[in-house]
């Protein structure tokens, strides 16, 4: 069984094979907890995890080719390849990587999507475009993907700039975990916005993991 | 307290100053450019050749470097500041001694969307390249687009998105003005993080612009081949 980094490490370098199993998955780093969670709840010693590193979450450009990479490097040693991010913003370049590798995405536009269950984000969107989403990873990682990027440490006052238009940060929590909840409620206070957390356990990504360990 | 090693603006000469005032605007310090508008304004520069000289070139290098991966969003943002710091003073002496006019543009950031960074930005290098822009915000449905082109007798469409999920209603846009036959009447131009050239040809857009820069040039040159067919017509 693959051993869980640290969070720092899965931002910045994500997390190598171990080389056993039939079915690798690449997945983003910010998905490392939940996929290995799901792993050892299910029993589905057949399924090898690698992580990207998490923090190309940033920069959605960057995601299509490390992942071909990835697959081209690792994909040959196992009988399949499943690829487990969303578009993330990649405008269908990964799904284009994905259908030239013959690997399998999950669907939908992003993380917030499929953890909610993507008919029922999809359905929402409307009503809640002014909404700023953390995961748990996220939660434990805002400084790393939100305030220093975005320049925040630096220069407070840019932050209305970049939310004055949200009006809550959504916590899409994937455990119950007092300690996030209240991590994620003051990363709302932070950015000036109302809190709301949400349960959603692994949604769609559980449905995902599990159709394809089943085959 | 001045600090005896700081900088004082109104010694330098006007190639100093112009050249400070690039640094500045680089580095973000609103002040200090408002400083420097006011000092070159009291020597006779034309509000016209402070914009152009001093600001838009400015910037220019900061869209650049933001370009090449040197620069990032905060920097850029801090930056747009000093330069809206020095716009708003010139804006209403432009008004009054005559700035040459480009062109109207209508902008905004498309329905679902409520991100305007880039968007700010855009405008803000159209108003300092000689166009005038009207600005519709964020979250714009088609009806809110085409009454504003039609208001505001624009000559461009600009429609921003930084998202996925809602770059697709440029298309709805775009086919709206077409059922209405109005879509030859104005240059539309797109742009936002997750899109690209391909994507504005495949929405009928007239182009897709990659930055705020691009923006500026690609709509000066459509509008010069507007004037030039209108010309030759």
């Amino acid at each position: 069984m693959t051993g869980l980094p640290d969070d720092a490490t899965l931002t910045t370098d994500g997390l190598a094979p171990t080389g056993r199993g039939k079915v690798l998955l690449i997945a983003c780093g910010a998905l490392a907890r939940e996929i290995l969670a799901l792993i050892r709840l299910n029993g589905w010693t057949h399924m090898d995890v690698t992580c990207l590193p998490a923090i190309l979450h940033n920069t959605p450009d960057a995601i299509p080719d490390a992942v071909s990479e990835a697959i081209a490097r690792h994909g040959g040693s196992y009988d399949a390849v499943k690829v487990v991010y969303a578009d993330c913003g990649t405008g269908g370049r990964l799904q284009a990587v994905c259908d030239a590798a013959g690997a399998e995405m999950i669907e939908g536009p992003h993380c917030y999507s499929f953890f909610e269950g993507n008919a029922v984000f999809a359905a929402r969107a409307e009503d809640e475009f002014r909404a700023f989403y953390l995961t748990d990873f996220l939660a434990r990682q805002f400084d790393a993907f939100v305030w220093r990027p975005l320049g925040l440490d630096r220069h407070p006052d840019l932050r209305d700039s970049y939310f004055g238009h949200y009006e809550k940060l959504v916590y899409q929590a994937q455990t119950d975990d007092a300690a996030l909840d209240a991590r994620a409620r003051d990363c709302a206070a932070r950015l000036g916005l109302a809190y709301e957390r949400r349960f959603t356990g692994y949604g769609d990504l559980a449905t995902a993991l599990e159709g394809w360990a089943a085959r | 307290m001045a600090d005896e090693d700081d900088l004082i603006l109104s010694d330098l000469d006007d190639g100093e100053l112009v050249s400070q005032m690039h640094d500045d605007l680089y580095d973000g310090l609103k002040e200090e450019i408002e400083e420097s508008v006011n000092i070159l304004l009291e020597r006779g520069w034309t509000p016209y050749r402070i914009l152009t000289e001093a600001l838009v070139s400015g910037m220019k290098v900061v869209g650049d470097d933001f370009r090449d991966g040197i620069l990032f969003v905060p920097e850029v943002l801090l930056a747009a500041n000093a330069m809206k710091g020095g716009m708003a003073i010139l804006k209403p002496l432009l008004v009054e001694t005559g700035a040459p006019k480009m062109g109207k543009m209508v902008i905004g950031t498309v329905k679902g969307d409520i991100h305007d960074i880039g968007k700010n930005l855009v405008s803000m290098m159209m108003e300092g390249a000689g166009f005038e822009v009207v600005d519709l915000g964020i979250n714009n449905a088609v009806e809110k687009y085409l009454d504003a082109l039609k208001a505001e007798d624009a000559d461009i469409l600009g429609m921003s998105a930084l998202l996925t999920t809602t770059m697709p209603y440029m298309k709805v846009v775009i086919d709206t003005m077409k059922e209405q036959g109005i879509r030859d009447d104005y240059i539309v131009l797109v742009g936002g993080a997750p899109l690209n050239e391909e994507f504005g040809r495949a929405i009928g857009a007239d182009a897709y612009c990659r930055d705020a820069a691009v923006a500026v040039e690609t709509a000066k040159q459509f509008i010069a081949r507007k004037h030039n067919q209108l010309a030759a017509g």
